[in-house]
């Protein structure tokens, strides 16, 4: 925070004391309520980062001459959280997945119940872990793109602060029970209010970044960031619109209900898989994927045809979570095609990304960095390949509601999602921090073996223990009648809910030896004399001087 | 040619995000509007009868506990499904679900038709620890749900939150939700005749935790429980595989 001006630290000053008067305001009115307790949360919070900025507000003025250089101190602050909530995320994770074979180890207690540390997992690692991850990257990509300097000072750090304010309130809640029950939108509105506001200084940031660009075209990164801010805006207000019983209460009641809701509820869910799980990671792969292998990316006009493809079917597909329901069949039979359809601008990003790497394959033996990436576009086109194939009804009728379906949200949540956050890691920590290179490649290495491990345990047990159950639960006997009683099946689970917890340990350990990896990076290793040319450009460009993507 | 256009488009930022809107609006507008408009999609029943406020307050136990991370609502139109659920779930059936529980997975027994297949008894004794009654079960606990009193003083406004997104609750719903949820739970209280009146003659009142003098939160979860598949009898009539209705005398 060091280069904010005096301006900038009491406008700061005063965003945080509005903030904890609302602080105030929440624990006053919701005293009998969970409400109460975030208002407390709130309070704490924004006194904490008060004092941060409090403390530093008689230091010496910022450096004139930073306006010539990149914002990077968000960037560090939000690797930091990242690497955070991946341990806290992946820890609840295998917890709740250790539950489901021995479930005493909730030790009794109301708040580790399954049924409540589960929103805490998948929260934790998509909007805590993925999220941070996603601003970010984003914040590296579109200044090095563009060649310009983030359009804001202050801005970026609302964003950062703001969103894991959001990441808090609502882990917070679903250990306290409360909860909208909407799959990946749990939290409450108060929470989901707080986004908003979150969500459009970001998107107005991005935009005015990238009005200051010194490179004539948007580099397509910056297409699919921008897709996964505008989209996630639209499906998060529409499908949290509610109504709460009062303001000194945290719960509300969805304007939707029934069979709306249940397509809202999945158009919005298979969506934020589409613009969060995907869109925003594959601006991280056309941007790192690229720098890492030092090769262009492939084809332009695969990457046009993926984009666009992907924004347009996939606002389709979420009624395929939904086969066989009360919901009509027309929208069930549009979500099967356009699923399937899917697969085509999904495989032309995958394929974009693996034919990138013709040339530097001898990279990808080497270098482990490159190989997480690599790794990543695989898995991509493996879940992508099986989510269209899980989207046609007979198959659905099956994999629906059993535990195929969890395997095939971590081949792409482990393999895709996090592979490629962590490659992109590893190529951004030493840019920034300005070091020569990681602390240790052996280690890169050891956390691309553990990661890779655990997520084949984990996929290969689910595929297995889903499938089984899918069959058990439609088997019959000669006689016509069912042949195995519910518990029959559950009883078959155990062994794979094992297998699952171990593969969900190994990717866990990974994770902590990466975060042990960037600290001793940070700390330890020799800085690297200013890399040439990481600054951005002074005076604009003429028109047409440059055409391909910067750097 | 397009990728001329393309090239034009890649150079305005603000052009570029008013074609993303316009790309991934059509889907969702295709697909959701005419749900809102198609009299066919959700049947119109006459015996649909309203959550009395101790079943709600039990619905938002559920909730609050995560219950649907385990158990669907939603029985598919699959031989399988009806022959070892009951008849497959109708749209009307969850129609004023604000928000719908329909469910992702089965870790547990789908149960959108488990009202009245068990005893009170049994599902607090099951809700106590579930191994007591299935040794192999991976279920919690919820023990702590009969030592905790339910809330009852703020009903009348979850009633009143639900009237606003558009379930029929009438004034004197909202006037009398506290006291029907303790008349539920409290069978010899005065307050009970009230509850049947305003909900219906099908509405179960019964000392749900087995304890008739004062209201949990296992009170009101078992309540819920004992009303899911119970708040119409639409589905019995409407299926190509009709079954019985399941005794509700427990």
């Amino acid at each position: 925070m060091g280069q904010l001006t005096t301006r900038e630290r009491d406008l700061a000053a005063a965003i945080l004391l509005v903030l904890a008067i609302v602080g105030i305001a929440m624990a006053a009115a919701g005293q009998f309520d969970p409400l109460g307790v975030h208002g407390a949360v709130v309070l704490l919070y924004s006194l904490a980062l008060l004092y941060l900025i409090m403390s530093s507000s008689f230091g010496p003025p910022p450096d004139p001459s930073r306006i010539s250089r990149y914002y990077d101190d968000p960037i560090k602050v939000g690797v930091w959280f990242t690497l955070f909530w991946a341990i806290f995320g992946m820890f609840i994770g295998v917890w709740a997945a250790a539950q489901l074979a021995w479930p005493s180890l909730n030790f009794d207690t109301a708040w580790a119940s399954f049924g409540r540390i589960r929103p805490a997992h998948t929260t934790g690692v998509i909007f805590g872990f993925g999220g941070n991850a996603l601003i970010a990257t984003s914040f590296h990509v579109v200044q090095r793109t563009s060649r310009a300097r983030l359009a804001d000072q202050l801005s970026p750090w609302f964003v950062l602060f703001g969103y894991n304010l959001f990441c808090i309130l609502a882990v917070t809640g679903y250990f306290m029970g409360v909860t909208q029950s909407k799959e990946y939108a749990e939290a409450e509105w108060y929470a989901d209010l707080w986004l908003v506001i979150v969500w459009v200084t970001y998107f107005i940031l991005y935009i005015r970044t990238l009005a200051r660009r010194r490179e004539p075209h948007i580099y397509v990164a910056n297409w699919y960031y921008m897709a996964f801010i505008v989209v996630v805006a639209i499906l998060h207000i529409i499908n949290n619109l509610t109504v709460p019983v009062s303001l000194g209460h945290a719960k509300s009641y969805t304007i939707w209900s029934g069979v709306q809701d249940s397509m809202v509820q999945w158009w919005y869910g298979h969506n934020a898989v589409a613009f969060f799980l995907t869109a925003g990671f594959l601006a991280m792969l056309y941007y790192y994927l690229p720098k890492r292998a030092e090769r262009p990316i492939f084809s332009y006009r695969l990457s046009i045809l993926s984009f666009w493809g992907i924004t347009f079917f996939y606002m389709w597909a979420g009624s395929h979570h939904l086969h066989y329901t009360a919901l009509p069949h027309w929208v069930q039979n549009l979500g099967m095609t356009f699923s399937v359809m899917l697969l085509v601008p999904s495989w032309a990003s995958a394929g974009n990304a693996l034919l990138t790497l013709n040339g530097a394959w001898h990279k990808v033996r080497d270098d482990a960095t490159l190989r997480f990436i690599m790794m990543a576009a695989f898995f991509y086109g493996l879940s992508t390949f099986e989510g269209s194939f899980l989207a046609v009804r007979p198959v659905n009728s099956l994999s629906h509601y059993t535990d195929w379906t969890v395997g095939h949200v971590h081949a792409g949540a482990l393999g895709w999602v996090a592979l490629i956050t962590y490659g992109s890691l590893y190529t951004l920590v030493p840019a920034i921090w300005k070091r020569e290179r990681m602390y240790s490649a052996a280690l890169v290495e050891v956390h691309f073996w553990l990661a890779f491990a655990g997520t084949v345990i984990y996929v290969f047990a689910m595929w297995n223990s889903g499938i089984i159950q899918g069959l058990m639960w439609r088997t019959y006997t000669g006689d016509g009648t069912l042949a195995y009683s519910f518990v029959d099946s559950l009883v078959a689970m155990y062994p794979y809910y094992i297998a699952r917890a171990f593969g969900g340990l190994l990717f866990l350990i990974g994770a902590v030896v990466a975060t042990y990896n960037i600290w001793m990076t940070v700390r330890g290793v020799p800085a690297l004399a200013e890399r040439h040319g990481d600054v951005p450009v002074a005076a604009p460009l003429p028109e047409g001087a440059a055409t391909g993507p910067a750097e | 040619m397009r990728e001329l256009i393309h090239r034009k488009l890649e150079r305005t930022a603000i052009g570029f995000v008013l074609a993303i809107i316009l790309a991934a609006s059509v889907g969702g507008i295709v697909e959701i509007a005419p749900l809102f408009t198609i009299d066919e999609t959700v049947e119109d029943v006459e015996d649909m009868r309203l959550y009395t406020p101790l079943e709600l307050a039990g619905r938002n136990i559920y909730i609050r506990e995560g219950c649907y991370a385990c158990h669907s609502q939603m029985i598919r139109t699959l031989r399988d499904e009806v022959e070892r659920y009951g008849p497959f779930s109708l749209a009307v059936e969850s129609k004023y679900d604000h928000p719908m529980l329909w469910g992702s997975k089965r870790t547990g027994p789908d149960l959108a038709r488990v009202g009245g297949k068990y005893s009170d008894f049994w599902h607090v004794a099951h809700l106590t620890n579930p191994r007591d009654v299935v040794p192999e079960s991976n279920m919690p606990a919820y023990a702590w749900l009969a030592r905790t009193p339910l809330r009852l003083d703020d009903l009348g406004s979850h009633l009143e939150a639900q009237r606003s997104v558009g379930v029929p609750y009438t004034d004197e719903m909202i006037e009398n939700a506290a006291r029907d949820a303790f008349g539920q739970a409290v069978p010899d209280s005065e307050q009970a005749s009230g509850v049947t009146e305003r909900y219906g003659e099908e509405t179960q009142v019964s000392a749900f935790d087995g304890v008739a003098t004062r209201v949990t939160e296992m009170d009101a979860l078992v309540a819920y429980l004992q009303v899911l598949g119970r708040l119409t009898k639409a589905a019995y009539q409407n299926t190509a595989a009709p079954e019985q209705v399941p005794d509700p005398t427990n």
